[in-house]
């Protein structure tokens, strides 16, 4: 086994180790990123301190404001997945530096060795409340998300799955947009992504589009806006264009509220903006009533 | 020395050889600006063809589509929410074949750039579009976009519209019609913007034009936090024509006069027509379905990654 391999297994050991957790104290000592660096910690909406050792029993809400933290990828898929129910799939996947930008070669090992993470996505087979499904999972630690060749492959290849075992698919989605580096590369995925999503709904089946903080560019410009159904988290940033660039475009400030969960829900584009803590249920239920599809 | 002083030069020497009455004289600066747009001309760099793109005298869609297309009519509105004068459609033919044909509209002036919206689409220009799509598959007529845009207009109106909603919706209902869909790139190919008309069964380029996922400027801005190092990043972009080429990513380089479009703009629409025209050829011969599924596999394959086989490690089989 070489280098490159042995690397791909020890994050991929990393990850089911986060997955197979058996005590919390276990879980908490895998937190690495924005965890472990108090215990205590200001949440940055209300500025209270909350206790980051309760926050995985809150499903990373603030106690005091309700503000919905930023979540791992891994976090997600554990709170959302029953116990030991997550197979990962998609394994072994290369980002390759197509433009020979300066230093992205760098850029993504430094985010792999700190997220235990190959790409921005992961994706797999799980259970919720004993409903089988494909759920997959946008991180917006790793290069905020962004998607490039290997994500927008990997989110193909989600659907295709989900062809190949007549399953629903639940995505997540965080995501900064299509990935700079990988130039034109990364805008073709946004064709790619959606033609999976085309090739699934033909088949009959359901595609649960879960929106996230934050979800903007090109993700939002593909597979997050074409769910069956669309939920989406209080209070995200969700918008085709960064609010920084509308503001430049237009010259002024933008109001309160523009382009969060709640203002989407009154335009129309989202189904139900679901509570975290609610998340888990309510997917159960859409995944009961849709059986069979 | 960039494209446009080269070219400001041409135009003096034209303007000189005018004011000549001698024919000898006239002859040999005439040699001297042929051999001069020779040399210096042809071999471009990618921010030349990035200004030529944006040049102002380039020609527009609807110069376009009047040379190509006999008995244009243009069709208004998205029938949800109002008309998008930046994106235009209709029916025409060509060849005596009926197209149903959808354009980014850049405008020549201030004025029309205004009503134009400088080609940058709200949500309804891309639901028109859409609307003409389902349209021509209904009627089983091949659909000919003319993509020109530095990309969707990112404003108040479009986000509370739903442009990234939009967008999705062409890429999806896109992929899955089943008639022959031509794209030709002929200015900016600007983001998701011009890839909610580009999702095509082939996809040609004018020799000039750049497609990209945002501006060179925006690209220096987020990786550079420099946006005068604009002319860098379009180098590094690969944008141009040539390079689209090579990764596969469009399929025919339509070519231009020396000097870009506006030179001669007949010549341009000739060849473009052409290539239109060949293009169809191939594609009438197909069926429905295999329109449809070869496009959906043109877009799948592409992508550039590599990736270890697990199943083939024994030990690491997931």
């Amino acid at each position: 086994m070489n280098n490159l391999m042995k690397a791909f297994e020890s994050r991929r050991v990393e990850r089911e180790k986060t997955t197979l957790r058996n005590s919390k104290s276990n879980y908490r000592k895998n937190l690495n990123i924005d965890v472990p660096k108090g215990l205590y910690e200001k949440c940055p909406k209300c500025s209270e301190t909350v206790n980051m050792k309760e926050m995985y029993d809150d499903a990373f809400i603030c106690k005091h404001c309700g503000d919905h933290f930023k979540m791992r990828a891994i976090d997600r898929i554990n709170i959302t997945v029953d116990q030991g129910s997550f197979i990962e799939k998609g394994l072994g996947y290369i980002t390759l530096n197509p433009l020979f930008n300066d230093g992205y070669d760098e850029k993504i090992k430094k985010y792999q060795e700190k997220t235990n993470l190959d790409e921005a996505y992961i994706y797999g087979y799980g259970r919720i409340n004993g409903n089988p499904c494909v759920i997959g999972v946008m991180d917006s630690y790793f290069l905020m998300g962004s998607m490039g060749s290997v994500v927008g492959e990997k989110v193909t290849r989600s659907f295709e799955y989900a062809i190949y075992k007549k399953l629903p698919i639940i995505i997540f989605t965080a995501s900064g947009g299509a990935r700079m580096q990988e130039g034109i590369f990364s805008l073709m995925q946004m064709a790619k992504t959606s033609a999976g999503v085309l090739q699934h709904s033909d088949q009959g089946l359901l595609y649960i589009s879960v929106l996230t903080h934050p979800t903007t560019g090109g993700v939002t410009a593909s597979f997050a806006s074409l769910g069956d159904i669309t939920l989406a988290e209080p209070g995200a940033l969700i918008g085709f264009a960064g609010p920084r660039v509308i503001e430049q475009t237009i010259n002024q400030k933008l109001p309160e509220g523009f382009q969060r969960s709640e203002f989407l829900l009154a335009k129309g584009f989202v189904d139900k903006i679901v509570k975290r803590s609610d998340l888990k249920e309510t997917l159960a239920k859409l995944l009961k009533f849709h059986r069979g599809y | 020395m960039n494209i446009l002083e080269k070219e400001r030069k041409v135009l003096e020497l034209e303007k000189k050889i005018d004011e000549l009455d001698n024919e000898v004289l006239i002859n040999s600066l005439k040699e001297e600006m042929e051999k001069y747009k020779q040399n210096t001309m042809t071999n471009l760099n990618a921010w030349d063809r990035v200004l030529l793109a944006r040049h102002q005298k380039r020609p527009t869609s609807s110069d376009f589509i009047n040379y190509i297309f006999d008995d244009f009519i243009e069709f208004h509105g998205d029938r949800l929410y109002g008309d998008d004068a930046s994106i235009i459609g209709g029916i025409g033919t060509i060849n005596s074949q009926v197209v149903t044909v959808i354009a980014q509209q850049k405008g020549k002036n201030l004025d029309e750039n205004l009503e134009r919206n400088f080609a940058m689409p709200h949500p309804e220009g891309y639901r028109k579009s859409l609307r003409l799509m389902k349209q021509a598959e209904k009627f089983n007529r091949p659909i000919i976009t003319f993509i020109d845009t530095p990309g969707a207009y990112p404003g108040l109106g479009a986000e509370e519209r739903g442009q990234g909603e939009a967008i999705a919706r062409n890429l999806l209902e896109m992929s899955g019609l089943t008639v022959p869909i031509i794209a030709v790139i002929i200015g900016e190919g600007g983001s998701g913007g011009a890839l909610a008309l580009g999702v095509a069964n082939k996809v040609c380029m004018l020799e000039n034009a750049i497609y990209s996922i945002l501006s060179p400027e925006g690209y220096a801005t987020i990786l550079w936090k420099d946006a005068t190092l604009a002319s860098k990043a379009a180098e590094v972009m690969k944008l141009t024509s040539y390079d689209l080429e090579e990764y596969g990513i469009i399929d025919k380089i339509i070519k231009e006069p020396i000097g870009g479009a506006h030179f001669n703009n007949v010549a341009t629409f000739k060849n473009t027509k052409k290539v239109i025209l060949e293009e169809l050829y191939e594609l009438n011969k197909l069926t429905n379905i295999e329109l449809r599924d070869t496009r959906i596999k043109k877009y799948r394959d592409i992508g550039f990654f590599q990736r270890f086989n697990y199943d083939n490690l024994g030990g690491l089989k997931r």
